[in-house]
């Protein structure tokens, strides 16, 4: 379960994974303000508090490979490229969006950023991501595919076959589960025998990565040994990342089943204003750089809420088109 | 026959008959050996497994190699979901599950995702994969190895279900199957996989969503696909007996289903009976009746009839199972009743 190589980003890729955090951290913060204006109606399900993970993930990969993502996703999305206008017009329902209103949140796609499913059922994502990590072996082409999920997710049938396959047939799939501690309402030591979803990786002869995915170096370490070993046809990887999700399951979720103290704990140790204490401590940026992240992602976020609410809606022709397509 | 073709031995190869499920060997080889996208996964479908329990896959592994043709674990999600994925990255898989009730393990990913994605993403992706299965009662596996539940994936929007009756048309829609864009669910009825019937061109294609006339007849139409359709034909001696000249048009595509050529053909008889093995209750015989009756009203000299298997699981001792399946006694009988007016 440990490490076995301990990579360390180098400077510039310190500041970009704050950058990328920046990206998430205000784009979660809008998107709750804009749900509570009424603009926007959707289902939400906030990720502040898991920046660090797909920040440091998303660093290790290109943009030819695959991310097959959840309904708690965006943040894995954004870090991964997927471009704010069109993100926003999708989650707004409108004709701009990824996918032309019809998916919305918990389905946006963008295959020209690897992305290429988002599912909004548990445990879903791994069984597709074999399928692209499949495709990776048959042709060659080197490219890792990175299944996300949650802990919730780690007791349904999906994981275990999709764990399985992949290990039996060394598949370049990258397992991360991104382990906050509740599935839906429920605490992880009710529903999760093993201390550590990490363990399980034993069970089907697989590399399992237990980390603290609030660590910004440590998760970048755990995501590159993964990244490697699945470039060098080594198989898959399980990665837990430990982190908090600060907000309900859903917008709106109160969670009163999180008893307050423990909430309180974790939130004080969000990684975000941490970590930007130590890029400037350690003199790898200036406040003034960090401050300029901050702002800019702002002022994305402006233009592509603008951009979203403007344009339009789907025509009611769109309504059944996109089910078959034209046979060739 | 001629001499001359007696003596000609690749013409005497070619008259022979071919099994269904020979065709279905025929079409994967066929269609592997033209496109390197199309790889097969499902269980025991490699050379070393034996080429799937029934051999529809056998020799394929060996033919075109154990990374194109790759037995699983007995893992239907897995399955099903690595076919999805394998197809978003530019792939054409054929995934087997081996036996219709088993697909119920995987719905999740046949449901809501294969027949989804196309949809959800905008048409920014589509998942171009075939899910064989086989099903069929008369084999004594009891209530969870032999049910027809096509109707479930045909009330799903964005996947396509076909259901060939014989070897021309299992090879020419499992050609189509692989062609084709979209998801699409290839069900094979076990009974008759080593039924011979005629041999057919190589390379041929049936479309989907395109019924087939095989009999032509005036005073009703009888819809059938599958085993069923033998059923179909047995009832034609009895049929004729008592002076009915019954139509018999092959559904072959359940979803999207040839409404054209049924309404053709109804408008023509006035009369429609659909024989199914699946259970009559919410069947594909009720769609089309449905249909119909919507677009016939008035035209009709009966009620639409359905002949299916009785509400209730499939069951294992031999009289019991015998009576579950629809008889050509059963179709004769109901097509009778309606054309002599004793419905």
């Amino acid at each position: 379960m440990m490490l076995t190589n301990t990579h360390k980003p180098d400077a510039a890729t310190q500041v970009e994974m704050f950058r990328r955090m920046a990206l998430l951290k205000a784009n979660d913060e809008r998107s709750r303000k804009v749900i509570t204006t009424g603009r926007l109606i959707m289902p939400y399900y906030s990720y502040r508090g898991q920046e660090v993970i797909p920040a440091a993930m998303s660093v290790n990969l290109t943009d030819d490979d695959y991310l097959v993502t959840i309904y708690r996703g965006i943040h894995d999305m954004l870090a991964k490229g997927l471009p704010l206008k069109q993100l926003w017009a999708e989650i707004a329902g409108r004709i701009d969006g990824t996918c032309k209103g019809k998916g919305g949140p918990m389905h946006l796609t963008y295959p020209k950023k690897g992305i290429m499913v988002t599912t909004g059922v548990v445990g879903s994502s791994m069984p597709i991501a074999n399928g692209l990590g499949w495709a990776s072996q048959l042709s060659g082409d080197g490219r890792v595919a990175v299944a996300t999920f949650g802990d919730g997710a780690s007791n349904i049938g999906a994981f275990h076959e999709s764990l399985n396959l992949a290990s039996v047939w060394k598949l370049p799939v990258i397992f991360l589960c991104q382990n906050n501690r509740w599935g839906e309402h429920t605490e992880y030591s009710k529903s999760t025998p093993v201390a550590r979803i990490a363990d399980r990786a034993a069970a089907y002869g697989m590399a399992g990565i237990h980390v603290d995915g609030n660590d910004p170096i440590a998760m970048y370490g755990a995501a590159r040994e993964a990244v490697e070993r699945a470039r060098a046809g080594e198989g898959p990887t399980l990665i837990e990342a430990m982190t908090f999700r600060h907000h309900g399951h859903v917008f709106g979720d109160a969670d009163r089943y999180m008893d307050k103290a423990y909430k309180a704990d974790w939130v004080a140790k969000d990684p975000y204003p941490a970590y930007r204490a130590t890029l400037i401590a350690d003199g790898l940026a200036t406040e003034e750089q960090l401050a300029g992240f901050e702002a800019d992602a702002e002022a994305q976020i402006d233009e592509a809420v603008a951009f979203a609410l403007d344009s339009a809606f789907p025509g009611l022709d769109q309504l059944s088109t996109d089910v078959f397509g034209e046979a060739a | 026959m001629s001499d001359a073709m007696v003596q000609d031995k690749p013409a005497e190869k070619a008259a022979k008959p071919i099994t269904i499920l020979e065709a279905l060997n025929q079409a994967l080889a066929d269609a592997m050996a033209e496109d390197d996208t199309v790889v097969i996964l499902g269980e025991d479908v490699a050379d070393p497994e034996e080429g799937g329990v029934t051999g529809v896959t056998k020799g394929l592994s060996t033919r075109f190699g154990d990374k194109r043709v790759r037995s699983t674990p007995i893992s239907e999600q897995a399955i099903v979901g690595c076919a999805i994925g394998a197809s978003l990255a530019g792939y054409k898989p054929v995934a087997e599950i081996m036996l219709m009730n088993f697909t119920t393990v995987a719905m999740d990913m046949i449901v809501n995702h294969a027949a989804k994605l196309r949809y959800m993403s905008g048409g920014q992706t589509n998942v171009p994969i075939v899910i064989r299965t086989m099903t069929g009662a008369g084999f004594s596996t009891g209530g969870q190895h032999a049910d027809f539940l096509e109707a479930w994936f045909a009330h799903t929007a964005g996947i396509k279900v076909v259901i060939p009756s014989n070897s021309a048309d299992a090879y020419g829609l499992m050609r189509s199957a692989i062609d084709d864009p979209d998801p699409v669910l290839f069900v094979e009825n076990m009974p008759n996989y080593w039924t011979p019937y005629p041999r057919f061109e190589s390379g041929h294609r049936v479309p989907i969503g395109k019924a087939n006339v095989v009999v032509e007849g005036s005073d009703i139409t009888i819809v059938s696909y599958a085993r069923m359709m033998n059923e179909a034909h047995l009832a034609l001696a009895a049929l004729g007996e008592a002076g009915v000249s019954a139509e018999i048009i092959d559904l072959r595509t359940i979803a999207p289903w040839d409404q054209e050529t049924v309404l053709a053909s109804v408008a023509k008889t006035g009369r429609l009976l659909v024989v199914h093995e699946a259970v009559v209750p919410f069947g594909v015989g009720a769609e089309i009746a449905a249909v119909v009756q919507e677009k016939l009203f008035g035209k009709l000299k009966a009620p639409v009839g359905r002949v299916g298997a009785p509400f209730n699981p499939v069951p294992f001792s031999k009289p019991l199972e015998t009576a579950h399946i629809p008889s050509a006694d059963k179709i004769a009988a109901a097509a009778i009743a309606l054309v002599k007016g004793k419905h």
